[in-house]
């Protein structure tokens, strides 16, 4: 009868699941010369690996539990290696933690693998707990420089060999670039700053009234000034605020961003400044660079490459100005002489141009919503 | 109201999931209990401590690996916990990779395959076994499982056929009848295996909380409520902690509209997915608070269960997509690649299923064309065939 019950036991095909297998879940994050890492290891198995319940009554205690933390950590991280292109990195325990998974309670590892470099790729060797649970598997997800790769080890293969890849110089920039480019395409403030100076370009202006252009190069000539004026005062400010020599507050940075919109559209109206625009873009132009340098900043600043992220950055913005410039001169020539050009075009832009950026100005001033 | 409803709904699924993502924490009070470990069965299970122990010391001795792993896949089948399948398979770990490992771990080997759903890998090992031991009776009863499983049903009968002799009257007897129970002589076989297990009266509890469950879903397909709960109940009495006989005991329940029996029955046992799952749908039949955070629950373990790259639930998982998760598209999907990998009744249910809600003729002609070619008599299945009429589009 012995053998019927050993038979029977050995026949499940129908039923073989309950539980969740052995998992540990375990987060890297590789940063210059070292490697932050979370690994979550389920007590159970670490019960089955150590013995975690000292007194044997089914739950393990908090005290229990933290009586064995430098045993644990010494068991688990002596079955993590880490080395950078071939060079070993030294892990060290940070701190204990636990989670609640989906399955039951896990202890949390927070360590730090010190590696010599920054590594080109990175070899991991897993081998916890494959001895005791042969369908132990490790769930690593890798992130480096915004992207994430998962990896599942197990005891089959317990090796991954994961290329990090060189810092790859020729990429930041281009993205730098492609953000500057963005930043002017999305803000509108700073396009509709550089039209309300540039719409009069192709006009002249005499007794008190506007009239069309009359030479070409005249008008390409004010354009080239107030737009490299615009640049040059910008990147000023880009540069000394990324740095972070002065970093005035957002709120007034903003505010004044608006301003000098409004101003810049109310001058064509009623016309103040008429010979010199490029002065104003360059009075106004420093405090836009302000502007650029506050969502520079938001993405993140590289500080090893920081002169890349800056020159790139502002390249962007002027190549997504030149655009701008390219596309508006030679409809703004074709139109001028038009009455469309002068009434619609310059007079109710302006006018149109003036009142939005009002708004934004108490918006941005007083902190309040008036237009979506 | 609808509104208001989907709002709590949210909010409810909102709280759900955060509980079960916290964020890590460092408990305080040292008497805090992190965490509770599953009671293994006593005097067995510190038996196999020792057992262990001692294989530690020397891993290549292969009677005491073979008696470990042994242990834990037993273990394993009554807990239905497949961490032991882990255990049993480090314990054969030196044998584990060889084209030719000794009998003994090329049967376990099998065993711990088939509990994977790695059915071909386990047929592989079992044909070689039988070419060099054709008297392996535990070879002959696994290979027989798995093409059952498979519903390989002729060749299932001939190897039931050849157990004859090799092992005890009653089990080769219930291998026979359970095919035949699927392959149109369902009332014979029912009556027959009956009358045996009522004839053999020195029966251990296993083997009988076997065939009591076997004969138990006989009746129920047959159509024969009292005698199926009867069974089920019988089954239960000989092994009350058996997985397997506690799944399709509620699944029978579930089936005649009786959720609250089913929470009753498996209320202290949810620990388990399987029957997680089947508590999960009686709570929602309910409307039971409890239905909410059971659905996340188990939403998690089969994302946890899909991160590790397991494909071993999928007949419980078209489940919870169909009925608590309400995705047809995926419900069907997931039957769709169970039934690639086994083919029960209980597969061919959730698939008629999952097609007749996603109006998907393809599918559901699949099914009607495996009843028909089996004759296979399942009063619930073909009761539904019969009512769906084909799908148009």
């Amino acid at each position: 009868m012995r053998i019927a019950i050993a038979l029977l036991l050995l026949i499940s095909a129908h039923f073989a699941w309950a539980h969740k297998p052995s998992d540990s879940y375990l987060t890297l994050m590789s940063t210059d010369s070292a490697v932050d890492g979370r690994w979550d290891i389920a007590l159970r198995d670490l019960d089955y690996a150590l013995g975690l319940d000292a007194d044997q009554d089914g739950a393990i205690t908090w005290g229990e539990l933290r009586a064995r933390h430098d045993d644990i950590a010494a068991y688990a991280l002596a079955r993590l290696k880490l080395d950078a292109d071939g060079t070993a990195c030294a892990t060290r325990m940070i701190r204990h933690e636990i989670d609640d998974h989906s399955d039951g309670a896990y202890a949390v590892l927070r360590f730090r693998a010190d590696c010599s470099h920054q590594p080109v790729a990175l070899n991991i060797d897993y081998r916890l707990f494959f001895d005791l649970d042969a369908q132990h598997k490790g769930l690593l997800g890798l992130t480096h420089g915004g992207a994430t790769q998962s990896v599942i080890f197990s005891a089959d293969a317990p090796r991954r060999h994961i290329a990090i890849g060189a810092p790859d110089h020729w990429r930041e920039f281009g993205d730098y670039l492609r953000n500057g480019v963005w930043h002017i395409w999305i803000g509108f403030d700073h396009i509709l700053f550089l039209l309300s100076l540039l719409l009069p370009a192709v006009l002249l202006r005499r007794d008190r009234r506007w009239q069309a252009g009359e030479s070409f190069a005249a008008a390409f000539r004010e354009v080239a000034k107030v737009v490299t004026a615009f640049t040059v005062a910008h990147s000023i400010t880009l540069s000394i605020a990324a740095l972070g020599v002065v970093s005035p507050p957002s709120r007034w940075v903003e505010s004044a961003i608006a301003a000098s919109v409004v101003l810049a559209a109310l001058n064509n109206i009623r016309p103040v400044v008429t010979g010199r625009r490029w002065i104003m873009a360059f009075v106004f132009g420093l405090v836009h660079g302000f502007g650029f340098a506050a969502v520079l900043v938001d993405l993140g600043l590289p500080k090893a490459n920081l002169l890349i992220a800056l020159v790139a950055f502002n390249g962007g913005v002027e190549l997504g100005q030149l655009a701008i410039v390219t596309a508006f001169l030679p409809v703004a020539w074709w139109l001028r002489q038009g009455l469309f050009y002068r009434r619609v075009v310059f007079m109710a832009g302006s006018i149109a141009v003036a009142a939005i950026a009002a708004a934004w100005l108490i918006e941005r001033a007083f902190d309040v919503r008036l237009v979506t | 109201m609808r509104i208001h409803v989907a709002f709590v709904t949210a909010c409810a699924l909102a709280s759900a999931a955060q509980s079960l993502h916290a964020d890590p924490r460092v408990p305080v009070d040292d008497r805090e209990v992190v965490e509770r470990l599953p009671v293994a069965p006593g005097a067995e299970a510190q038996e196999l401590r020792a057992l262990r122990a001692a294989l530690a010391q020397a891993p290549g001795d292969l009677g005491l690996a073979v008696r470990v792993a042994r242990g834990y896949v037993a273990i394993g089948r009554s807990t239905g916990d497949p961490r032991y399948a882990g255990y049993a398979q480090a314990a054969l770990a030196p044998w584990w990779h060889l084209a030719d490992p000794p009998i003994e771990v090329q049967v376990l080997r099998a065993t711990l395959r088939q509990r994977v759903h790695d059915f071909d890998g386990a047929l592989a090992d079992l044909d070689a076994v039988l070419t060099r031991a054709p008297r392996n009776a535990q070879a002959r009863l696994t290979r027989a499982t798995v093409l059952t499983v498979q519903s390989r049903l002729d060749e299932a009968a001939q190897e039931c056929a050849r157990l004859k002799g090799l092992v005890d009257e009653l089990i080769a007897l219930a291998c026979s009848e359970n095919v035949g129970g699927l392959t149109g002589r369902l009332r014979q076989s029912e009556a027959r295996l009956r009358a045996a297990l009522v004839r053999s009266t020195d029966t251990d509890p296993g083997t009988h909380s076997w065939v009591a469950a076997g004969l138990a879903e006989m009746a129920e397909r047959a159509g024969n409520t009292e005698a199926a709960a009867a069974g089920f109940r019988d089954a239960l009495a000989a092994d009350p902690d058996d997985v397997y006989s506690l799944a399709a005991y509620a699944d029978q329940l579930l089936d005649h509209d009786r959720p609250e029996a089913v929470i009753r029955l498996l209320k202290a046992r949810t620990r388990v997915d399987g029957l997680l799952l089947r508590y999960a749908l009686a709570a929602q039949r309910l409307g039971r608070d409890d239905a909410l955070s059971s659905i996340e629950q188990l939403r998690a373990r089969f994302d946890a269960s899909r991160r590790r790259g397991d494909r071993v639930h999928l007949r419980e998982e078209a489940r919870f997509l169909l009925h608590l998760a309400r995705d047809v598209p995926g419900a069907l999907t997931v039957a769709k690649e169970n039934w690639s990998v086994q083919k029960e009744p209980a597969d061919a249910r959730v698939l008629l299923e999952a097609a007749l809600a996603a109006r998907d003729e393809a599918s559901r002609r699949v099914v009607q064309s495996w009843v028909a070619l089996h004759h296979l008599e399942d009063a619930k299945l073909t009761n539904m065939l019969r009512k769906s009429n084909p799908i148009r589009n």
